[in-house]
């Protein structure tokens, strides 16, 4: 029932790798949830496997009714892309998931190099809020059921994630 | 075999279900606004939970289009009220309980050998009219973009032009 990707992939994107790879692979997650924390090191390994041949974007999609930190967590991932260290804080948070709250959250910013006390005014006035949410916005439409959601080169991807040979296979297929 | 739905165009048949152990929800009642009903097979199985908590969270979008969501499926009251409270479920979750899926059956959506309901969307208009249904495989939750889709039709809104 998936439309497909909506909005494809654009310049506002946080990307790892080419934009011209032939295949692009697109998550929308929540920092919470430990689903999107059992994928985290599969997309790694998925990344070191495929080097140039794969783009990753990461999309926010916080559940946050189930997941009382999320939001914070994807609006502090937003304020470091702001500052080219998006994927510094995405991989901070993933292997600091079960501790998110604000405090932490300001101490992982300023152990990458932000000024925490930014980070918190834009924590306070919801500077990436409408971001986080054009996001989330943008993943109902794209047919996103659950975190994690994957898309592969903008086809929902509705296969075993949590299998790296069938994700592998996926890919793989998808680049050729 | 999958169950046959009731198609678009077909007025939705009317019911009174227990929301609560002391409150019923009528879907007459709710005439004037569009209605977003979701039968789904069962509380606490993973996909449902997931879906029905995917709705949860999406629940501002589908009242910024003033229609309101009713969950359904063959659980009892005490259940859903578990199940609702452990998940933090803000709209309805109703019990097709006694007699059992009387309600999925006048839908088409009852799986008789299993003893539940499909996992069935069905979208209606403000006048009780079915304008859009969808029956997923039952262990696949099919996400809210066709739900949304068929309010953008019901309410001549183009996806995305609503701030």
């Amino acid at each position: 029932m998936s439309g497909g990707l909506t909005p494809p992939v654009g310049p506002d994107d946080h990307a790892a790798g080419p934009a011209g790879a032939p295949v692009t692979l697109v998550e929308y997650g929540d920092f919470e949830c430990p689903y999107c924390g059992q994928a985290y090191p599969i997309v790694t390994a998925l990344q070191e496997r495929l080097g140039d041949r794969l783009r990753f974007v990461f999309r926010n999609f916080p559940l946050k009714e189930s997941h009382p930190h999320a939001e914070h967590a994807a609006e502090v991932a937003e304020a470091a892309g702001a500052s080219g260290l998006f994927w510094e804080m995405h991989d901070t948070l993933y292997e600091h998931q079960r501790a998110l709250t604000d405090a932490r959250l300001l101490e992982y910013a300023e152990a990458i190099g932000l000024d925490p006390r930014a980070v918190a005014r834009d924590l306070e006035s919801g500077t990436w809020a409408d971001r986080v949410r054009q996001d989330f916005r943008g993943g109902i439409r794209s047919g996103v059921n659950g975190t994690p959601t994957f898309f592969i080169n903008g086809e929902r991807f509705d296969g075993a994630w949590n299998d790296p040979g069938e994700f592998l296979a996926a890919l793989t297929q998808a680049s050729s | 075999m999958a169950a046959t739905l009731l198609a678009p165009g077909t007025p939705a048949p009317d019911f009174t279900l227990h929301a609560t152990p002391d409150q019923t929800v009528a879907l007459s009642e709710l005439r004037g606004r569009p209605v977003i009903l979701a039968f789904y097979p069962a509380d606490w199985s993973p996909v449902c939970g997931d879906q029905m908590a995917l709705y949860n969270e999406i629940l501002p979008e589908f009242h910024g289009y003033g229609a309101e969501l009713l969950g359904i499926s063959v659980d009892g009251v005490w259940c859903h009220a578990a199940f609702a409270r452990d998940r933090k479920i803000h709209f309805p979750l109703l019990a097709d309980f006694e007699p059992k899926g009387a309600v999925a059956r006048r839908y088409g959506a009852y799986r008789e050998h299993d003893g539940t309901t499909e996992r069935a969307l069905f979208v209606l208009d403000a006048d009780g009219v079915i304008r859009w249904s969808y029956c997923s495989p039952v262990g696949v939750n099919p996400g809210a973009d066709g739900i949304l889709r068929a309010l953008d039709e019901l309410t001549g809104r183009t996806a995305g032009a609503r701030s």
